[in-house]
């Protein structure tokens, strides 16, 4: 047994889907957070039934990748019956992707989210008129709190396990103009609008939108969630930093420093507290920051607020979302660049989506410039970050010339978070690290320990000393930046190592810092992000953009490091 | 009729990047690539359909649009290829 969630972008659906499931689908407050789709198995009544939850599409005749892959799934799959998820406060365009499902031989329930923002908004829906008008079950749903998932999924079971009633054919129309029109009537009869209890979504948009305030508001909560981001780590970061040095001194007089016992020993404790001390730190305040900002549907003001001053950057409008999801993970950025048709488009988006620093970088970023420098140059590499995107995305629109095409954006009302969600949500990031790089940055470490125990890292550092020469760093930076692909947190993990210091100070100036973060958020992205680019785009696409990226880091390598030894004399 | 003479063109009809906010206006029809028409479809905008403009962003940017309650946010060259016709009650 097989239930298909189909619906708008935006209604909820991997809400519903992550409430039933667990947390295993991205959710956002934005559109196109879901490109393909994920499968979970549900216990009902006994039963064992597949939920599979659907990218966001208006139409089933959708034309970009995530909306194309709606209709691919419906005729490839056994699916039992369809469950069309609708957001109650949009319900006239819900309704048109509504009244394209009723023709598809499918047992169909409606099921009618965010009933709670509707009633907020004064708005009286009749369910069952509808019902009776579409003639398939309608259920009232809020997926947010958990309520009425239950009864759907009851209902579902039981409309699946009964034949398709034949429907009614005069609510079947090919026409989207005419669907268009058929729902407008549809929803008129069926929403009376009572009294809007509040209005302090335009009360707030006035400020946050506003041609002034609205961009000092931008600066202030992005100052603020550095500040807490970098305040938080660095409370962490230091006084652990200093257990297990005193730690990773123990174990060194123990096993005498030259043994390879002993260097693995330290090595698999440079992976561990490295971990622990500089990178959870600073990422569970990250994602923790980045996901309310998510819910509550602050990404979308933003992409409003900067459409265009990118623009006028060279920037595609459409890039915002893959740009944002960029700073959680660049593997996600560059799989969103699926909403958008154009294969020139997603090449644009995805090149500029692994130039953005993810939270991998953000530890290299925060635990070498912030912790040395202090936190307004890393605020300082993220502007450089941006400005370093931009052009390249002047740069790449004038090789590949097209009109830009404009962007076309859904502004989400504001949504409270809820704090089961964010921490689910966080918790599904985080555990990504913990599971898939952290026992890499473990194995790397050790591994780092056998070629410092035979000497042979140094061949690795010559081969990569043109480019560390050429940026002033020295030699032994070779290794971490090759490990650096592997995951990038372990360029910071192992510089320590290789560097033979448990403080960078000792070994590094602060421009050498400078210079080495900045590069280390440009080059090559890390192996995941490889692989979702030869999946989106194909090899010669990933290599082109790989190489691409060495060549921006190089130029911002150099750069940085002639400004910097002016400034920081 | 009132005509503001530097944006009235196509027989009285206005580009929708030009309407103030806060004025609701009809869609009258789309110019440029019909692609564009067919995205806005799937948005749930057709010709013919009431539009509020909300507010515009600094720098040239999108208009932010209401259509039945669900706010949209249209790429100034978006807007621009979109003719509109104000209602007469509703000029300022």
């Amino acid at each position: 047994m097989r239930f298909a969630l189909i619906g708008q972008p935006n209604c909820g659906k991997s809400t519903l889907f992550n409430q039933v499931a667990g947390y295993r689908a991205e959710t956002g407050n934005f559109s196109g957070t879901t490109v393909t789709f994920t499968e979970s198995k549900v216990r009902l009544n006994g039963r064992v039934v597949q939920v599979v939850d659907l990218p966001g599409t208006f139409t089933l005749n959708g034309t970009n990748p995530a909306e194309a892959e709606v209709s691919k799934y419906l005729t490839s799959h056994e699916v039992d019956a369809i469950i069309n998820v609708v957001d109650a406060t949009h319900l006239t365009q819900g309704l048109e992707l509504t009244l394209e499902l009723l023709p598809v031989d499918r047992p169909l329930v409606v099921a009618m989210n965010m009933m709670d923002e509707a009633s907020r908004l004064g708005l009286n829906i009749d369910g069952p008129a509808l019902m009776s008008r579409l003639g398939v079950s309608v259920m009232p749903l809020v997926a947010s709190r958990g309520h009425g998932i239950k009864a759907l999924f009851l209902k579902t079971l039981q409309v699946a396990e009964t034949a398709v009633p034949p429907r009614d054919q005069t609510l079947v129309v090919q026409d989207a103009l005419q669907r268009h029109r058929l729902a407008g009537q549809l929803a008129e009869k069926i929403i009376s609008q009572g009294q809007r209890r509040v209005s302090w979504r335009d009360r707030l948009d006035d400020i946050l939108l506003h041609p002034l305030f609205g961009y000092l508001a931008l600066v202030v909560i992005l100052s603020i969630f550095f500040q807490i981001v970098y305040g938080f780590g660095k409370l962490i970061e230091a006084p652990v930093l200093v257990i297990f040095n005193a730690i990773s001194s123990q174990v060194a007089s123990l096993f005498g420093t030259s043994s390879l016992m002993g260097e693995l020993t330290v090595g698999l404790i440079q992976g561990v507290s490295g971990g622990i001390a500089i990178v959870l730190p600073y990422l569970i305040p990250f994602l923790f920051g980045l996901s309310i900002l998510e819910d509550v549907g602050y990404l979308p003001r933003i992409a409003f607020l900067m459409d265009g001053l990118m623009h006028r950057l060279g920037l595609h409008g459409k890039a915002i979302v893959p740009f944002i999801l960029g700073y959680g993970c660049n593997v996600p950025a560059v799989m969103s660049t699926r909403i958008l048709e154009e294969r020139k488009d997603r090449i644009i988006a995805s090149t500029l989506a692994v130039l953005v620093p993810c939270a991998a970088r953000l530890s290299v970023v925060f635990g070498l410039v912030a912790f040395y420098l202090g936190p307004s140059w890393a605020l300082g590499i993220y502007l450089f970050n941006i400005f370093v995107i931009a052009l390249t995305g002047r740069i790449l629109t004038k090789l590949l010339p097209e009109d830009t095409p404009g962007l076309i954006l859904e502004m989400p009302a504001y949504r409270i978070p809820t704090l089961k969600n964010v921490v689910n949500k966080t918790w599904f990031r985080v555990r990504e690290f913990i599971v898939e790089a952290w026992p890499l940055l473990i194995v790397g470490s050790l591994l780092l320990a056998v070629l410092v125990y035979y000497q042979l890292s140094s061949y690795i550092d010559v081969l990569v000393r043109p480019f560390t020469w050429l940026l002033g760093l020295p030699a032994e930076t070779g290794v971490p930046l090759i490990f650096g692909i592997f995951r990038k947190e372990l360029s910071l993990i192992m510089l320590r190592q290789a560097l033979g210091v448990k403080d960078f100070s000792q070994a590094l100036t602060y421009l050498q810092m400078l210079v080495f973060t900045v590069f280390v958020v440009f080059y090559v992205p890390c192996l995941a992000t490889l692989s979702a680019l030869r999946r989106e785009l194909g090899w010669r696409s990933m290599l082109a953009v790989s190489a691409l990226t060495v060549v921006i880091a190089m130029a911002a390598g150099l750069l940085v490091r002639g400004l910097g030894s002016i400034v920081l004399r | 009729m009132l005509k503001d003479v530097n944006s009235t063109e196509n027989n009285g009809k206005t580009r929708l990047s030009e309407i103030k906010n806060g004025i609701q206006v009809r869609i009258a029809s789309f110019e440029g690539e019909p692609d564009y028409r067919l995205k806005l479809n799937r948005y749930g905008l057709f010709q013919g359909d009431l539009v509020r403009v909300v507010r515009h962003a600094p720098f040239d940017g999108p208009v932010l649009l209401e259509v039945r309650g669900m706010e949209i946010a249209l790429g100034r060259g978006i807007a621009a290829n979109i003719l509109v016709e104000v209602p007469a009650c509703d000029l300022p």
